[in-house]
């Protein structure tokens, strides 16, 4: 295996490439008790329309998600509870572009990865598991649909985007699962579970190599082909300006959000996040004076934060939280930002942010999940996560200026609200 | 009288945390280190390479009563505002950026029937600090600051400093209701635990939160500091020594006189006849909570059977009530160990309120009359070992586990709790779960349901 030393953060990783084509990433972490493993296929919630042996197949909105709950079914019985046994600690999740299981655990670390590994590879459904499961799932998204936060975040997505895939909620719909059966499931397991569209990322205790030899193992010998997506063709308007709905809430909540030019796959995608992370931070991050003054004024308290999120094909930055007068925070962020694009930024109070940032990201660090959920986002989209030091070191107070001269602008702008019910 | 009067000898006490891997790594050893630095403030020391950062935390730990819980809420957000030496947020804001990004947040908490409220402080390790500049002194004074040299004008704090904060506390109470899950788990408790400390909230109440003034937060403020409880905590890679002469210099001001004992926690009254409650709101979803009282106070069985019964994603109500009956899409079951209280919190159609209460009721016998495969008990157990030995990876597991530990007057480390379980046989887990009886049942439905 290949090891990478990272002088500037204090760590390491060791690396192969399977023949399979799978990737294998191992990042050492000896002082700690525990050891945490993170499989993942870049398959996602946005994935719903795709090329398999020269046909274009559209999928229900949701089946990623499906499939992540069902794979944790097995011939004996559940992977759930085998590891649970072990006294591990598993879980998965699924976001828009890919789907990540992991455990946790302090004990038989190597028994646990083999059976993780072994349950994500093997599907097994049936089709009564598969109709029993629509009841879990309708519960789940039930209860999402519940959560204000959850409402407010699709419906900005929805207003945000007009063909992009990423503006599909990741669970579905009640109705779209209804039409999710074992065939599809075994169909797109088929697709997108092959070991080189998977990166398996360890951060622990265990040994590298062994590491490598349990995947070669359990794993299938064969890799499968690309698969085309189709994401949609994305113009750069926004779908719609504003959008509001009434839930039971105390108090009014809402999220401005901003289309953001997308980024190219490889060093770009890793400069970009960081560069949309620091104009958050520089334009209305906790010490940014806009802030500042908005809590000051008791228009915004401290449920109000930001964030830069990229998926394949489209990018945004929002902010947001409770607030008794969402439309002025909003209109303020946007002043703020003209202001700034119009009289620069200041040298001092950039170089404050930096700082800060930097720290920020090192402290990420102390998190095996993030660190190994970075390590993955960057495989998929072809750059080396743990490099983040030198591509913060790239970046420019004109590179910000000119991010968010481009990126915040009113006509890149929409406004979704949740309002309590009268 | 000032603090540094009452320095005394740091009592040490060694422990090991160790895991032997497949690959026989073993884990850092840990020296943990507890002093006490003056009259009721004692500073526990966990000294580790392994992180990114230091954390260092400051808090005070009062009794939990219903007309108290705003007020003392409302303190650590007002005082985080400003301090003299950084008078608003701006001025503190940069000061934390400039220690490269170092974070304070102020902290609220509820440990049995104690309130602990205070500063949570967290930056980069000296490693990677830039330069070789030192980030713990700065930080510790700071903490210091917040604590012993708030900012204030004619003898109280800033006016618009409370108000602001006392709406942003009313919000944040009015905000519970926000999480359905999280309101009816509160609302669970405050019915089981009506007349006792346990069912209020950590924020308190909307009704208090209202009559807060400055003058009166002002005056109780310096009650607080004086004769309350303080634990200091930290973690990273400094030496000990070096830790305590920083908090030393940080509190030298802090006045320590009448110092109060921890509060004691009184286990909950079990009632005669189950106490029913149903409230309906406009959700989709219904949430039903059911809260149990312990006969026995055997912790170790009382934490296992616990776990078997709903504390772990291999748990009855898990694998029973969720996987098996898709009855609800969540279920979990809590064990309050001060209390000598479990609770359930589940997330149902509204139409399967009764099946999933049955449900949920015959876990719990199966549970007490040992109807169970050998694997629930290694499993229970294997995940409890992993909890435990988990907690010094996380410097935040850590220091919320040692606060609870001093708040509630324990002093078992992680492994020696871990040992305890380790200890205890099938038998003595049956019979203390035996002891476990319904005792209130809170519904949340939604309002076109039938009932």
């Amino acid at each position: 295996m290949k090891e990478t030393f990272y002088e500037r953060i204090g760590e390491s990783a060791y690396r192969e490439t399977l023949p399979n084509g799978l990737m294998v990433c191992v990042i050492p972490k000896p002082d700690y008790a525990n050891s945490y493993a993170f499989f993942a296929t870049r398959y996602g919630g946005m994935d719903v329309r795709f090329q398999q042996n020269g046909r274009w197949l559209d999928t229900p909105a949701g089946i990623a998600h499906y499939l992540e709950h069902k794979m944790f079914d097995t011939k004996e019985g559940n992977a759930l509870q085998e590891l649970a046994k072990n006294g591990a600690e598993p879980n998965a999740f699924t976001s828009n572009a890919m789907t990540g299981y992991y455990f946790d655990s302090t004990e038989h670390f190597e028994d646990n990865l083999k059976i993780l590994l072994s349950f994500v590879s093997v599907p097994y459904f049936t089709q009564e598991s598969v109709a029993k499961e629509q009841g879990i799932i309708g519960q789940e998204i039930r209860m999402i649909e519940d959560n204000p936060d959850w409402q407010i975040y699709t419906r900005m997505m929805h207003a945000l985007y007009q063909k992009n895939t990423g503006r599909i909620s990741v669970a579905g719909s009640i109705d779209s699962i209804k039409e999710i059966t074992a065939q599809t499931l075994y169909d797109c397991h088929k697709a997108f579970y092959t070991p080189s569209n998977m990166i398996l990322t360890v951060v622990g205790g265990a040994d590298p190599v062994h590491v490598a030899d349990l995947a070669r193992s359990v794993l299938p010998r064969e890799g499968g082909p690309k698969i085309p997506r189709d994401y949609g063709e994305e113009p750069e308007e926004i779908a719609q300006k504003e959008t509001a709905a009434e839930m039971e809430v105390s108090m009014p909540q809402f999220l401005t959000g901003y289309k953001c030019v997308p980024a190219q796959d490889g060093e770009d995608y890793l400069r970009r996040s960081i560069l949309g992370d620091l104009a958050c931070d520089l334009l209305l991050g906790e010490s940014s004076p806009l802030y500042l003054r908005l809590y000051s004024q008791g228009l915004i308290n401290g449920t109000f934060g930001s964030a830069y999120e990229m998926m394949p094909g489209i990018a945004c930055l929002y902010a947001g939280g409770d607030s008794k007068n969402s439309r002025a925070v909003a209109e303020e962020i946007q002043k703020e930002a003209d202001r700034i694009a119009r009289e620069g930024i200041d040298e001092e109070y950039y170089q404050r942010i930096r700082r800060a940032a930097f720290g920020e990201m090192l402290r990420d660090l102390n998190s095996f999940e993030n660190i190994a959920v970075s390590v993955t986002e960057g495989y998929f989209h072809g750059f080396d996560a743990l490099c983040f030091p030198q591509a913060f070191d790239s970046i420019q107070k004109d590179d910000v200026l000119g991010f968010l001269r481009e990126n915040i602008t009113r006509e890149r702008a929409v406004l979704s609200e949740i309002l309590p019910r009268k | 009288m000032p603090f540094f009067c009452y320095l005394q000898e740091i009592q040490k006490r060694w422990y090991t945390v160790s895991c032997d891997f497949y690959t026989g790594v073993r884990s850092e050893k840990v020296e943990e280190m507890r002093a006490k630095l003056a009259d009721g403030v004692y500073l526990t020391c966990l000294p580790a390479r392994k992180f990114k950062t230091s954390l260092l935390s400051a808090q005070f730990v009062v009794p939990l009563r219903a007309d108290h819980a705003a007020v003392h809420a409302l303190r650590p957000a007002v005082r985080r505002r400003g301090t003299v030496r950084f008078p608003d947020l701006s001025a503190l804001s940069a000061e934390l950026d400039r220690l490269y990004g170092a974070q304070i947040d102020y902290t609220v908490r509820k440990k049995a029937e104690s309130h602990c409220i205070g500063f949570v402080a967290s930056f980069i390790d000296d490693a990677f600090v830039p330069g070789g500049e030192k980030l713990l002194e700065p930080a510790a004074s700071l903490l210091g600051e917040l604590i012993c040299s708030p900012v204030t004008r004619n003898g109280r704090f800033l006016p618009e400093y409370v108000e602001g904060e006392r709406v942003n506390l009313i919000d944040a109470i009015r905000g519970i209701l926000n999480d359905k899950r999280d309101y009816a788990e509160l609302r669970l408790l405050q019915e089981m635990c009506s007349g006792e400390p346990y069912g209020v909230s950590r924020f308190g109440d909307e009704k208090s939160a209202e009559k807060v003034s400055p003058q009166r937060l002002y005056a109780g403020y310096a009650e607080l500091i004086s004769t309350a409880r303080l634990e200091l905590f930290y973690s990273g890679s400094a030496a000990p020594e070096r830790v305590r002469q920083a908090l030393l210099d940080a509190f030298s001001t802090l006045p320590r006189e009448g110092v109060r004992p921890v509060p004691e926690t009184l286990p909950h009254a079990a009632r005669a006849e189950v106490k029913c409650v149903a409230e309906s709101m406009d959700v989709t979803q219904g949430k039903l909570g059911m809260g149990f009282s312990c006969g026995s106070d055997d912790f170790p069985a009382l934490l296992l059977g616990n776990t078997i019964f709903g504390g772990s994603s291999n748990s009855r109500l898990f694998l029973n009530v969720r996987e098996k009956l898709s009855l609800c899409y969540y279920a979990s079951s809590v064990y309050h160990r001060q209390k000598g209280m479990i609770t359930v919190s589940s997330g149902i159609e509204f139409e399967n309120y009764q099946k999933a209460c049955d449900e949920i009721l015959r876990q719990l016998g199966a549970v007490q009359k040992g109807k169970l495969d050998e694997w629930e008990f290694t499993g229970a157990r294997s995940t409890l070992r992993n909890a435990y030995a988990s907690i010094g990876d996380s410097q935040a597991k850590l220091e919320n586990f040692y606060l609870g530990q001093a708040a509630t007057g324990q002093e078992e480390s992680p492994e020696e709790m871990a040992a305890e379980m380790e200890a205890t046989d099938e038998k003595r887990v049956f019979e203390a779960m035996e002891t476990v009886a319904l005792d209130t049942v809170y519904f949340l439905k939604g309002k076109e349901s039938g009932e």
